[in-house]
This record gives C-alpha cells, sequence and structure tokens, in this order.
C-alpha cells in the first residue's frame, strides 16, 4: 500500500496504479479479476495487459489459497478490524446487537448482480462505490465525499453486523474466496492439543471456517479463510498452525 | 410427511426471499450507477475513446493521471518538486464516474506534451494511443481531440471591440486552432475588430485559451466534443464538392405518392380538436 502512494507522490517505480490495474518493477501487469468480469460482462474487451494482469493475480491466489488478498492486502481491512476491536472492547458481541439477519453467503449473490448490472448498465457496477478502491485511491490521490463510504462500512460493522461487510456482503472477498479454495497454504487444526478455549473463534473473522475446532484433526480447507493467521497467533495450546495443504488423505 | 412438507415450504419461501431481495438491490444499484455515469460535460485525457465506451473501458487504475504528475516537464522550478497534475481521478462529490480520470481546464489545463507520457501507460484500451499517431506512426499531441473550444460572442471583449488576443497568443496551436479575423468597427469608424475564431479540425481541446481568458467568467471554454458539435446527417450533399457528390453516384430516385385528402378543408378547420 504504501509503496503505491510512494508512485504518485515520489515517483518511485516498483508498483504504480491501484488495485485496478496497476505495475510491478514499472513492467509486469497486475489486475483486478472482478473488475475485469465487470468490464467483459458489459461486451468490453479490455486491453491485453488488463488480462494478463488478472490472470497473474488469479494464479497467485489460487496457488497460495484462501483469501490473503482480504487479511493481507486489502486496505478496508484497517476499517473493518478497527471496528472489530472496537466491538470486542465495548462488549457488543455479547449483548443482543449481532443481528445476524445476514447471511454469509450473500456475498455471492452480490457478486452475482453486480456483474447483471454491469451488462445492463454498461459500467463495472461495484466499480462505481466499492470501498476497496475508494479507500485506496483516497490514500494516493486524496479523499472525497467517497469516505462516507468507509464510515458506514466501519458503522455498519461496529453496530449492525459482526464482521459485516467483509465477512458478509463484500462481492470481491466472494471472488477471492471462489479463487482461493484450491490453496497449498491452509490452517491446520491439532485435535489432541486443544483446550477448547475457543479463542480461535473469537478472533476469527470466517469463523464458520473452524467447524473442525475440537472435533476433529484436519486442516481449514473452505476458501472463505482469510489466512490472517489470527487464530494461530492467539492459540495457547499449539493447536493450530500453517501447513502445506495435504492433497493426499492420510488414513 | 408433515416435517418434509415444512421443509419444502421453508425452502421455497426462503428461496423467494432471496431473490426478491437480490433484485431490489440489483435494482437500486442500477439505478445508482445509472445516475452515477450520466455526467456528460467531463473533459477526458488525450487519445480517449468515446464517452460511453470510455466508461465501461476505464479499469479506474490511475496510472494517466500518474504519468501525468510525475512527468518530467511537471517539475516545480523552485521547490524541485513536481507540481499538482492536469490529471485528476473523481473522488465522490466530483459528479463523474468515480476512479476516471478528467482535468478542469481553468484550474490546470493540458500543457500538451509531445511525448504525452498519459496514454502509453494505459493498460485497459480507454486511451487509444492509435488516435495520437501521425501518418509516421509518431506520437503526435496535435492529433488529440479532448474537446472543442468554444467562444461565447457577447462576453468575448473583443467582440465589443477592445483589443484583446489573450486565447489567440495562449493557444499552442497559434494561428491553426485559433485564428483572428478583421472587421471594421463601425460604431468608432476608425478601428479593427480582432475577432478569435476556432477551427475544429485543429482544435485539440486542450484549454490553454480557457485559462489565459480575462473575463471573470472565460468567455472561450472548452465542451466535450460531443456537446460543442452539431451533426449534418446524410441527407445534404455538397454538389460543389467532387468527393462529397461522389457519395450519391449510385443514388436512384425513389418516387412516393401520397394520395390526396378526400376531406374537405374546412372539415379540419371546424374540427373539434383545439390546437
Amino acid at each position: 500500500m504504501f509503496l503505491y502512494f510512494a508512485a504518485n507522490a515520489y515517483g518511485w517505480k516498483i508498483i504504480e496504479g491501484t488495485f485496478g490495474a496497476s505495475v510491478l518493477f514499472g513492467k509486469i501487469p497486475l489486475a483486478d479479476p472482478y473488475n475485469i468480469v465487470q468490464i467483459l460482462a458489459t461486451g468490453f474487451v479490455v486491453g491485453v495487459d488488463v488480462l494478463i494482469g488478472g490472470l497473474i493475480i488469479i494464479a497467485f491466489y489460487a496457488l497460495i489459497g484462501g483469501r490473503v488478498f482480504c487479511s493481507w492486502v486489502c486496505p478496508v481491512n484497517i476499517v473493518t478490524d478497527l471496528a472489530n476491536y472496537l466491538r470486542r472492547k465495548l462488549n457488543l458481541d455479547s449483548l443482543e446487537t449481532n443481528y445476524r439477519f445476514i447471511k454469509r453467503n450473500t456475498r455471492y449473490w452480490i457478486a452475482g448482480i453486480i456483474i447483471l448490472v454491469s451488462a445492463l448498465t454498461g459500467v463495472a457496477a461495484f466499480e462505481v462505490f466499492s470501498p476497496i478502491t475508494i479507500m485506496q485511491r483516497g490514500i494516493i490521490f486524496g479523499f472525497g465525499i467517497g469516505a462516507a463510504v468507509l464510515l458506514a462500512i466501519f458503522l455498519f460493522d461496529l453496530f449492525g453486523v459482526k464482521n459485516g461487510w467483509c465477512g458478509h456482503l463484500c462481492p470481491l472477498g466472494a471472488t477471492y474466496s471462489l479463487i482461493g479454495s484450491f490453496g497449498f497454504i491452509r490452517v491446520l487444526h491439532n485435535h489432541e492439543n486443544c483446550t477448547n478455549c475457543m479463542k480461535c473463534k473469537i478472533v476469527c473473522p470466517e469463523n464458520q471456517v473452524l467447524h473442525m475446532i475440537n472435533k476433529e484433526s484436519t486442516s481449514v480447507t473452505s476458501g472463505e479463510c482469510t489466512n490472517c493467521g489470527r487464530c494461530i497467533d492467539v492459540c495457547d495450546d499449539n493447536a493450530l498452525k500453517f501447513e502445506l495443504r495435504r492433497f493426499i488423505k492420510k488414513d | 410427511m408433515n416435517w418434509q412438507n415444512d421443509d419444502r415450504r421453508k425452502f421455497i419461501i426462503s428461496s423467494v426471499q432471496s431473490v426478491g431481495l437480490v433484485a431490489t438491490g440489483g435494482a437500486l444499484l442500477g439505478g445508482y450507477v445509472t445516475k452515477a455515469k450520466s455526467s456528460p460535460l467531463v473533459l477526458r485525457p488525450p487519445a480517449a475513446i468515446n464517452e460511453e465506451d470510455f466508461l465501461t473501458a476505464c479499469v479506474k487504475c490511475g496510472l494517466c493521471a500518474e504519468a501525468c504528475k510525475n512527468r518530467d516537464s511537471n517539475i516545480d522550478r523552485s521547490s524541485g518538486k513536481h507540481k499538482e497534475a492536469t490529471l485528476k481521478i473523481a473522488t465522490a462529490g466530483d459528479e463523474r464516474l468515480i476512479g476516471t480520470p478528467y482535468f478542469l481546464p481553468l484550474e490546470i489545463p493540458c500543457f500538451m506534451c509531445p511525448d504525452i507520457p498519459c496514454v502509453p501507460v494505459c493498460p485497459s484500451g480507454a486511451l487509444d494511443i492509435k488516435s495520437v499517431l501521425n501518418k509516421k506512426k509518431e506520437l503526435d499531441i496535435n492529433q488529440a481531440k479532448m474537446g472543442l473550444a468554444v467562444v461565447d460572442r457577447e462576453s468575448c471583449i473583443a467582440y465589443w471591440g477592445i483589443q484583446c488576443d489573450a486565447c489567440y497568443r495562449a493557444c499552442p496551436l497559434l494561428d491553426k486552432a485559433i485564428t483572428l479575423e478583421y472587421q471594421k468597427n463601425e460604431r468608432t469608424g476608425k478601428h479593427a475588430y480582432l475577432l478569435p475564431i476556432v477551427h475544429s479540425d485543429a482544435c485539440t481541446g486542450c484549454g490553454l485559451c480557457e485559462q489565459a481568458c480575462v473575463t471573470e467568467k472565460p468567455a472561450i471554454f472548452v465542451l466535450p466534443l460531443d456537446i460543442a458539435k452539431g451533426r449534418v446527417g446524410d441527407h445534404y450533399v455538397k454538389g460543389w464538392d467532387a468527393k462529397d457528390q461522389n457519395r450519391v453516384k449510385d443514388a436512384q430516385i425513389l418516387e412516393s405518392k401520397t394520395g390526396i385528402n378526400k376531406e374537405s378543408a374546412l372539415d379540419y378547420l371546424n374540427s373539434k380538436d383545439e390546437f
């Protein structure tokens, strides 16, 4: 993120552009695959650089696995993590304030309908209000009223649904869930060491993926896992760790 | 059997709910997007493809704006740092599609860099480099068509008879894009009008004239080509122009007959319809 900012402010050539499309070391193109899908849906064929960039990004995240983009790259994470932190401090989770009226799979619906709207209106529809690019452009080029979208997400995550944006609504997260379903780096649970303290489930932004805790020793296979590693950090019993995914099951 | 029925009912209800909510969201978003893209009065970087396709093609990466800012010719001589760039990236509230590049000539016009740094960096095809290549296949900023300068005669002081050639002097295509037309000033009987005339075939829409204009609100300003220009259509042919006349070389006469109305003219006047 800082490298992006420096590209505009100081003219550095390490990585330039925004997540929509960027250039690494002045040569290698990178591009946002969901953005490309939206543009293709409008019937416009984007430049070759963008298509190659999109494939590089897909290949990279597909290989690593999980939503690494969400936990390690996405700038909105700063906003939603702050909301989450305050939620825990203010004890909002324990009160009857955690409205679960939005389901986890809502994001896939949203990702789909946005493609449809893009096709009908002729404009990449998510990019019009995407808090991810608004935040990023805000940092690189300066914020506008667009910051209101970020405030809305902050308040929604704080007072509305826990992990509301990242865990329920964000169509880009949905895209990376699908891309990251098959990757290599995964969290492995060791049932023998687990004391069932549930710290991992409290801290996990996508705690439905930790369904195996204290039940069986297996790895987290869901693409919705962001590979953020917070569960590993909070675990006092050495029951969780990163591993290279085992494709051959041990019996 | 009963629990099966219940399950089925739940499934149907939740399916209908999901579809309904998604449709609601889609309709809202569709409305918002349609509104967000309806900003015709916007000037795009050189070599931009037509506005409707541009809105689709642009991936909002901002590479053009970064290239514009970090070009060598944009360094402030006193501080040695890069000045603010011509190209801005729209944020919410700018009334332009968010994330797309544009420029405001009155604030910072396009300085028409010969190497056009903003265009080759575009990865998406929203800026079409072919449109700014000359016959020798070299980059040529004079091929750009960002817009067209338009003069408001009422507020242009040259049309009052005051000598002002600020726009003429500011134009990078001096005496090509703007020429001065001399006319006799009948009011004084001994002075001439020096009237700025913009030529759309040469004007690139860079906006240096708009910035140079001396009036409080510029009397010369750049509009997007679509808005500044009319269109004749195919119906009129310049009979004196051999090339244009060639268009109707193979034309055939189509005769159509319309029968005479059987009703009397008086019936029309005495009809009950009010006009």
